[in-house]
């Protein structure tokens, strides 16, 4: 490689004249260390934005998460003048709905990365492993209005929260999808060889030797893709308007979540309103950490290393 | 850790040991339990074909109607009066809302991002590499109306001083003209500040894959021919990284289109009869944005289908986004095989 050859030809008699035997020229030492410098100042710039994000919500929201109330009442009947209430319902309905979610997007999301590594092979599973990218790519936003257009304009249906799960299920697919693949891909064929070589059949293969082997990876995955569909605002707000009231039903009526509670509130003035907004910014901060970092450190106990 | 991006290093590599994937057909024996879970296995795929595809026919049949009904021209149009007996929509302010916002994110994370997985890759001492990642990605975790609601009420008042400063400087461009209406914390260009935090992680995590993957010889074989810490980053680091730079741009910039609640918090509507302004500076609204402010408001199907033609053109823009990222990937694959 052509590019490998480092020594600039203008440098080279500078260098010598400095030392015998050709060490760093003085031009070229200063642009090590002013890399070395941008590097670390980089690195703390990435930093700020987090640091001051969390920094903020804990001290304007704090004190919210530490009454009582915030975690056993609704809004129902508080104004926005008026102080007090909880965030139950929100915390509730994102939990809820996160949870169907979950339940409808893992197994098809696992049972395509099965496809993809175990069954998948030619045209089909290049289609397949390239419409998971589309679906990756997606905007939220057009996820809720495909979810609209199906659910609300085609069928008639009103706007509720099951329409709310499916395009977060199709926000969710994808990261199953991706890193239960990643993970399967990582079990050595030998572990395979060896059940066949046993004589059992591939599918208990598949359902005892390889999924169990990378459990732990793939639940990291379904935490992370769980973690980041809690956060999705968008569909909500096409598919899923706030309610002040402790709502179950996802298939009747409205269902009130975290970042609908924010979404609500954000443009308000009055200082009951702005904390309220803190304290479910701060919440759904905080579910969403726990769960990452729950993914996390389950991922370090995974029994294929990488 | 792919799990941000959806997209994985492993897509990159050949299969562990080196040896094509085991033959699958031949461990089938045909059994019951063999096709019942081939069979749901093959299913769940075709579902996501089908879905996929299912997202492109219902946006295009809704959208069609309205757009043959309407009396302006969709993609040169500024007007926005999707319902009514004249129906005149056209996306031209838009697309540049969202197309400027998301090149100033790139601008500013794409050097950023790249920077600090050098930093995690490279220069970290090892106790610090692995907790920087981590503190990076949790960058990723925060959500996207968190980003909104703490520009809009935190952030946004420092940015005043900043376009200010801007302007001052090189108010002489049109491009950088910033005349305080609408205020700083509400113009495309600090909505590009706050999608290039929520893009950095994107970047970070793909960078610091590929960086990683670098073979120690090439960079061995740089040091050993003298060249500083930079300079063997310079020659052997950022050649071999390149293609997985430019897809984890892409990729981030896929985001940073589609993009919705922090964008939509932040950004001030423009006046129907505003003047079109060239300034990073001005207000407007991106699709995304466009879509949630009038989320409320989808009452006729002349209307939702204006709002979903707008949607379509913003899926196909990103199609076309993430499909050449996924071009650049394929093309690397094929040369690390």
């Amino acid at each position: 490689m052509s590019t490998l050859s480092t020594v600039d030809e203008s440098a080279l008699p500078a260098a010598r004249t400095n030392d015998d035997f050709g060490g760093k020229s003085g031009g070229r030492a200063f642009c090590d260390q002013a890399a070395r410098v941008v590097m670390w100042v980089a690195f703390v710039v990435a930093l700020i934005p987090l640091v001051w994000i969390l920094g903020a919500t804990l001290l304007k929201g704090g004190h919210m998460l530490l009454d009582i109330d915030w975690w056993t009442k609704s809004q129902s009947g508080i104004t926005a003048r008026r102080e007090g209430g909880g965030a139950v319902h929100a915390i509730q309905g994102t939990l809820i709905q996160a949870l169907v979610t979950a339940l409808i997007s893992v197994p098809i999301g696992v049972l395509t990365a099965v496809y993809l590594v175990e069954y998948g092979r030619g045209r089909l599973a290049k289609a397949v492993s390239f419409m998971v990218d589309i679906l990756t790519g997606i905007p939220s936003i057009v996820a809720a209005l495909f979810i609209y257009a199906m659910w609300v304009t085609t069928f008639g249906l009103q706007r509720l929260p099951i329409a709310v799960c499916l395009a977060l299920t199709m926000l969710m697919i994808p990261t199953v999808v991706r890193s239960t693949e990643e993970m399967l891909k990582l079990v050595p064929n030998e572990l395979r060889e060896a059940s066949y070589a046993l004589g059992v059949p591939k599918w208990k293969t598949i359902l005892r030797i390889v999924i169990p082997t990378s459990f732990s990876g793939i639940i990291t995955g379904i935490l992370l893709g769980l973690a980041r569909v809690m956060g999705e605002t968008a569909p909500l707000i096409i598919l899923g308007p706030y309610t002040a009231v402790i709502a179950t039903n996802l298939f009747d009526g409205l269902m009130p979540t975290l970042p609908t509670m924010i979404y609500q509130n954000y443009t308000e003035n009055l200082q009951p309103a702005i904390d309220r907004t803190w304290g479910a910014a701060l919440t759904l901060i905080l579910i969403i950490f726990v769960l990452n970092i729950a993914g996390r450190l389950i991922g370090r106990f995974s029994k294929v290393k990488n | 850790m792919s799990s941000i991006t959806g997209h994985s290093a492993i897509d990159e590599l050949p299969s562990g040991d080196g040896r094509p994937p085991l033959d699958a057909d031949k461990a089938g024996t045909g059994r019951l339990g063999d096709r019942i879970f081939g069979g749901l296995a093959t299913g769940s795929g075709i579902f996501v074909i089908v879905l996929v595809s299912l997202v492109g026919v219902f946006l295009v049949i809704q959208a069609v109607p309205s757009l043959l009904n309407n009396n302006a021209n969709f993609l040169t149009s500024r007007e926005w009066v999707p319902s009514g007996a004249d129906p005149r929509f056209g996306i031209v302010d838009l697309l540049w809302a969202t197309v400027i916002t998301s090149i100033l994110a790139m601008a500013i994370a794409v050097p950023l991002g790249v920077s600090v997985a050098l930093f995690i890759t490279q220069y970290a001492p090892a106790w610090l590499s692995k907790p920087a990642a981590t503190l990076v990605d949790l960058l990723a975790a925060v959500p996207s109306i968190v980003y909104g609601f703490w520009g809009l009420s935190v952030a946004g008042q420092y940015f005043d001083s900043v376009a200010k400063a801007i302007d001052a400087v090189l108010g002489w461009i049109p491009v950088f003209e910033f005349n305080g209406s609408p205020i700083a914390k509400s113009t495309l260009a600090f909505a590009g500040v706050i999608l290039a935090i929520m893009i950095l992680p994107i970047v970070t995590a793909i960078s610091r894959e590929v960086f990683a993957q670098v073979p120690t010889a090439h960079k061995e074989a740089a040091l050993a021919l003298g060249a500083t810490k930079w300079e063997m980053i310079r020659t052997a680091v950022l050649p071999f990284g390149k293609p997985g730079v430019i897809s984890a741009a892409m990729l981030g910039l896929g985001r940073a289109l589609g993009e919705t609640l922090a964008v939509t918090m932040l950004l001030s509507a423009l006046n129907a009869s505003a003047a079109f302004s060239l300034s990073i500076f001005g207000g407007g609204e991106t699709f995304a944005s466009r879509i949630a402010n009038d989320a409320g408001e989808f009452d006729s199907a002349q209307k939702t289908g204006a709002y979903i033609a707008a949607g379509l053109v913003l899926f196909i823009l990103t199609f076309i986004v993430n499909a050449a990222a996924r071009v650049v990937i394929e093309r690397r694959k094929a040369f690390s095989e």
